[in-house]
């Protein structure tokens, strides 16, 4: 049949299965918009500002494992985009960004709205494509989304003129695609998995480091098979929670510079590390010459250019995570040597030992309200069974360290780009695709004023997102740093002339309330889940001076760490 | 060390800015990049000359075969090949004695004059950079008007090729 460009989008993205599309309208894309209003099939969510369209559509693909959809018009609209584009491309989240483009008979005349959206996202996308003619649209498209959600995910930008949106052609929803330069592996190398098996199985103090790969490839379930089998330590990093239950014995917490004494303990002094989904980042590694030392390091990821990126790795395996790991158990249950269980045994003592040390203690008698208490008091009254977005600071580490979480895709933060403000639109995300289940946003009074706007899409949309703002009148991680590596010197990290967060909850038509007494924050946290069918933004008012610990410094090896200001270790 | 690295890329509008914007984003060195069409028209062949590390060479080719436009790709120097390079040199012949040196240079290099003015000779010369690097050397410093290096140009030799 045929089709105008802008009747061939909406169909299309009827056809792939896409329920949401995130975005905001502007002249561009108007043809778009109209045909948007004449069906309902694909739901439109109107946000105040691009990126958190972005952010939107990000936090609906990590929370669901589909593809999130943005639609933003040429010029700023595009833009606006390019901080959540970015985001995605850090984590590696499949995304499809359709950006409004002015007619290809203007394009390069400076006209109005006018940007190279093209070449303005390309360092921060998987891939992009401009459309310049409608017969391309369909199989283009088909393209976008297979290049979004295979081999390593990743977001990708469809630029489409205007006057594309008005051509005909015919359209037929094109079901396969045809890439000669892109064919992702999928199955590893078996000899180098046979390699693998040998050094594992020879372990005396094995380690498993993990990361978003897992979550991504949804290897979870293979992931836990293989841990339990092998008995070994698991540490996952900041992308990777919920992937193995953090509440299970053999989770050691995460890593890195703000991960768990017995986690960073056990990096530095196993034998034998596999390292799986995980991209060896430099708040995991720390200074690359004391990144285990002694260890054997095995790496499974499906982007080989993640392989001995920064650390040299002696067994790489390119590949799928899950099929990786079933091949790999295939081979350790064929195999007549098992794990040394002695070893294992004295590994496990030596680990418990660092345990012992309660590295993430604070101090539960305080007058004050204690951010960590906020969250261990938001795991106990969600059964941590939330759904948990998070901003970019401290409030994210101790989200990280104190909500126990048991199943993957529940955490969704900005990891690798650290984004601020990308906590409540990506809350809406994740509530638009689990409408029934509690969603939370881990913010900070800095991070939420990001993309504070978004309050309003909310309640257009009711989602019954639940805010807590850890506010500290500070931005906590830098005044941290500064007290730290800036002899206190806090320049510009204290905000001043903070709106009353409560009126300015209710003035978006929600719910406020602020705590600022240790006894009420689980009343609060209980009143808010009670009203299951209202944004509640919780103003818990904290200690101004509470730091995130342990810390390894920038630059330290994992067994350099500070566990608090009165704890020093030897 | 230096390395010549082969790709067939998809030959669209906006390849070249992601293998050219690549380089500047991870600060990798491009010492010449050459690129046209090949006998397949949707197929375009580069040449790029680079140096680093092993480490960084293996990040290079891997982070270029990430790239979804690229095809293929081969580090020629892995094995035997040949590389050319085509120079034009203009350089000021005025009188008898510097044209009669300049086409005895000329033709120990086994180039070839071009183009012939009352002032000057456009010389052709084809060669490994190296070659023509050393041209450059023999001629008289300040004879030379202007030169313009095409970049090199690589291929693996006998059966080993870069096709699809």
């Amino acid at each position: 049949m045929e089709l105008n460009g802008a009747e061939i989008l909406i169909h299309f993205l009827k056809d792939e299965g896409v329920e949401y599309v995130f975005g905001y309208p502007g002249g561009a894309v108007l043809f778009i918009y109209d045909e948007l209003y004449k069906q309902d099939d694909v739901k439109h969510i109107l946000v105040r500002h691009e990126q958190g369209a972005t952010h939107a559509a990000d936090g609906y693909a990590r929370s669901t494992g589909k593809p999130g959809v943005v639609l933003v018009t040429s010029g700023p609209g595009a833009t606006n985009a390019v901080t959540g584009i970015a985001t995605a491309y850090m984590d590696s989240i499949p995304m499809v960004i359709i950006t409004g483009q002015v007619h290809t008979w203007a394009i390069g005349s400076d006209a109005f709205q006018e940007v190279d959206a093209v070449g303005i996202t390309r360092p921060c996308v998987k891939h992009n494509f401009l459309v310049k003619d409608v017969k391309d649209l369909a199989a283009t498209l088909k393209k976008a989304f297979y290049v979004a959600t295979t081999g390593r995910p990743g977001p990708v930008v469809v630029d489409i003129p205007k006057d594309i949106t008005v051509d005909k052609t015919d359209y037929t929803y094109p079901d396969s695609v045809d890439m000669r330069s892109y064919n992702p592996v999928v199955k590893g190398n078996a000899r180098q998995i046979r390699r693998a098996v040998d050094i594992l199985l020879g372990a005396k103090r094995p380690m498993i480091y993990t990361g978003g790969g897992v979550v991504l490839s949804d290897g979870s379930k293979e992931l836990v098979d293989f841990t339990r089998h092998m008995g070994f330590p698991i540490t996952q990093t900041l992308m990777g929670l919920g992937s193995y239950p953090s509440t299970d014995r053999q989770f050691v917490g995460m890593l890195g510079m703000h991960g768990t004494y017995e986690a960073n303990m056990a990096m530095h002094h196993c034998d034998a590390l596999i390292a799986i989904g995980a991209r060896f980042d430099d708040r995991v590694v720390g200074k690359i010459e004391h990144f285990c030392p002694d260890a054997k390091i095995i790496h499974i990821d499906i982007d080989p250019a993640s392989i001995s990126k920064s650390v040299k790795v002696d067994v790489p395996i390119v590949g799928s995570v899950p099929v990786v790991l079933d091949e790999m158990m295939e081979l350790i249950k064929q195999s007549d040597s098992k794990p040394d269980l002695e070893a294992l045994g004295d590994w496990w003592t030596q680990i418990d030992e660092w345990r012992g040390m309660d590295c993430l203690r604070y101090d539960k008698d305080s007058k004050l309200i204690k951010p960590q208490a906020v969250l261990e008091a938001l795991w106990n009254i969600t059964n941590g069974d939330a759904f948990v977005t998070s901003d970019v600071g401290q409030h994210q580490m101790w989200a990280a360290q104190f909500y126990k979480f048991d199943k993957p895709r529940r955490w969704i933060n900005s990891g690798g780009l650290g984004t601020m403000g990308f906590g409540l639109p990506a809350a809406m995300g994740a509530q638009l695709a689990h409408p029934d289940d509690t969603v939370c946003c881990v913010t900070g009074e800095a991070s939420i004023q990001m993309c504070i706007q978004e309050l309003s899409t909310c309640k257009q949309f009711d989602l019954p997102i639940k805010i807590i703002n850890l506010n500290n009148r500070y931005m906590g991680m830098v005044r941290q740093w500064q007290e730290f590596f800036y002899e206190k010197r806090y320049s510009h990290s204290y905000l001043e002339a903070l709106p009353d967060f409560v009126k300015l909850a209710e003035s978006y038509g929600h719910v406020g309330i602020r705590i600022e007494n240790p006894a009420d924050i689980e009343g609060a946290l209980k009143e808010a889940m009670s009203l299951k069918d209202r944004l509640v933004f919780l103003d818990f008012i904290t200690d101004q001076t509470e730091n995130v610990y342990p810390m390894i410094a920038q630059g330290k090896g994992h067994h350099e760490m500070h566990l608090s200001s009165e704890r020093e270790l030897a | 060390m230096q390395h010549i690295i082969s790709i067939l890329i998809e030959n669209e509008s906006g390849a070249l800015s992601r293998v050219a914007g690549l380089f500047s984003a991870r600060g990798y060195n491009i010492e010449s990049l050459t690129v046209a069409p090949t006998e397949d028209s949707s197929l375009s062949r580069m040449t790029l000359v680079t140096t680093g590390s092993d480490e960084i060479i293996e990040q290079i080719t891997k982070q270029l075969n990430k790239l979804v436009d690229v095809v293929k790709l081969m580090d020629l120097t892995e094995g035997a090949h040949i590389e050319r390079e085509m120079m034009l040199i203009k350089v000021r012949a005025s009188d008898a004695t510097m044209r009669e040196e300049i086409k005895r240079l000329v033709d120990i290099f086994r180039g070839r004059i071009i183009d012939v003015t009352d002032v000057a000779y456009t010389i052709e010369l084809t060669g490994t950079g190296e070659k023509n690097d050393a041209f450059i050397e023999a001629l008289n410093e300040g004879s030379i008007v202007e030169t313009v290096r095409s970049g090199v140009s690589g291929i693996a030799r006998g059966s080993r090729s870069l096709h699809i």
